[in-house]
């Protein structure tokens, strides 16, 4: 179980309330963890990654661990602590904008 | 008595209003969306409580809400809006190339006889459809593809197709208008298009009566006579009166001819309404005064109105999308600020009272009639 944090304005649209978690098969990484979180909350589609290519947005960042992994390749493993639910994914819109 | 229902995007969010036909009290509700840009707001002419709101950000990207039951509740549906086949470019600000890149849905246009077909207009320039009440999206590619494409140059506020026009005597016949490429129509249902811009003339750009490059700002035309068409440039107030396949200019007696809003009364087709802005460096009204023109003659011979709109130090903007009419008689007049006031007229335009003073900046009024 991975616990994922979802900015406000994500967390309304998908109308979500408490805490999110997903569950992911295979290796714990940045791709399977938004595949999960997608697939389970259709709406999000296209909100963090671009619907075509899977690229980040570009004021959407993902931290983890107190590490930024935005710029990581999205296949790469995440923290043993993320992976196991102790510590939070992130995704964090950026401080910018009116 | 018939109801009034008024749907208001803005900066931050949607803003359902709602009266009876005297329109004199408002509930408001809202903001929907909070938060978010809402470009846009319509209701489907053949079941009214049908509603589809664009909902963007800069952060998130493109959200379409639909709502079964008049914006009481709401659902997203599809957001993928990918353009049909190689992207191609267009012209950037400095002249260059630049690949077309979707941002976002400036425009929502129901069909007319069909509450799950949509049409949607998109930034950078192209035409979206829904045939299942917006859960996927087809763009129709024959007018991005059309020859003078790769000409097209933003505006200063995005190359956006921002008005889509479905003619009633003919479902062939639309009519989009992108800023700054110009107006274009499809005989066919979208699948070719022509750019119609003869008879604008636009300073601003080298030949100023090229075919395409024309800063529309808004069409309008009444539904009686889906021929004649009205048209708010960048600068100047046009006509048309075959079916745009040529314009002439009615500015008339305006004392300014920028702005970006225009539309035709319910009931009377030679009954156009503006609002003149001071210039397009100056986006506010002239003088700090509020002031809708009224022309009876379809151009030319304007009429300002003043009662209830404020007559100094004001400095709003009305965007291109924020005015409307409703189908009561008399006609209900509606536009919304960048101060965020939303004013109606229950008497054509020959008076008018804020509905609401403080929302965020108003980016689109729509009105819808109930029974």
């Amino acid at each position: 179980m991975i616990r994922v944090e979802l900015p406000a304005n994500l967390r309304i649209l998908a109308h979500i309330r408490g805490d999110v978690t997903v569950e992911v098969e295979g290796p714990a990484t940045q791709r399977s963890v938004l595949d999960a979180l997608e697939s389970r909350y259709p709406m999000l589609r296209g909100t963090i990654r671009d619907h075509v290519t899977a690229r980040r947005r570009a004021f959407i960042r993902f931290y983890a661990c107190e590490q930024d992994l935005s710029n990581e390749s999205p296949d790469a493993p995440l923290p043993e602590a993320v992976a196991s639910g102790k510590e939070p994914y992130l995704i964090i819109g950026a401080l910018s904008g009116g | 008595m018939s109801k009034i229902r008024a749907l208001v995007g803005t900066r931050k969010g949607a803003f359902i209003m709602t009266s009876d036909g005297k329109r004199q009290r408002w509930d408001v509700s809202g903001p929907h969306f909070a938060g978010w840009e809402i470009y846009h707001v319509k209701g489907s002419p053949v079941d009214p409580n049908r509603l589809y709101a664009s909902q963007s950000s800069g952060w998130f990207g493109q959200v379409i809400q639909r709502s079964n039951d008049g914006g009481k509740t709401w659902e997203a549906v599809g957001n993928k809006f990918v353009y049909d086949g190689p992207t191609g470019t267009h012209l950037w600000y400095d002249g260059t190339p630049h690949p077309w890149e979707f941002k976002r849905i400036w425009h929502l246009e129901p069909s007319l006889t069909d509450p799950d077909t949509v049409y949607a207009g998109g930034e950078d320039a192209a035409l979206f459809r829904t045939t299942d009440g917006g859960q996927s999206w087809q763009e129709l590619p024959g007018l991005r593809r059309h020859e003078s494409g790769p000409q097209w140059m933003p505006g200063a506020g995005g190359m956006g197709l921002h008005t889509i026009l479905i003619d009633p005597a003919n479902p062939q016949r639309m009519y989009i208008a992108i800023s700054a490429a110009g107006v274009f129509r499809t005989d066919d249902g979208g699948n070719s298009w022509r750019p119609m811009n003869r008879g604008l003339r636009s300073e601003s750009i080298p030949n100023p009566t090229a075919e395409v490059g024309h800063c529309v700002h808004r069409i309008a035309m009444h539904r009686s006579r889906p021929g004649v068409l009205f048209m708010q440039k960048h600068w100047d107030v046009m006509r048309s009166d075959n079916a745009s396949e040529s314009w002439t200019e009615v500015s008339g007696n305006l004392p300014t001819d920028f702005g970006f809003p225009i539309d035709v009364h319910a009931h009377e087709p030679e009954t156009i309404y503006v609002v003149p802005i001071k210039s397009d460096s100056e986006h506010y009204p002239m003088d700090g005064k509020l002031r809708v023109y009224r022309s009876r003659s379809g151009g030319n011979d304007w009429e300002a109105f003043t009662d209830g709109l404020p007559q100094s130090n004001c400095y709003v903007n009305v965007l291109r999308e924020a005015m409307c009419v409703d189908s009561l008689d008399p006609c209900g007049v509606y536009f919304g600020t960048t101060g965020g006031q939303v004013y109606a007229s229950a008497d054509a335009g020959d008076s008018w009272t804020p509905i609401v003073r403080d929302l965020p900046a108003v980016l689109s009024v729509e009105v819808q009639v109930l029974p």
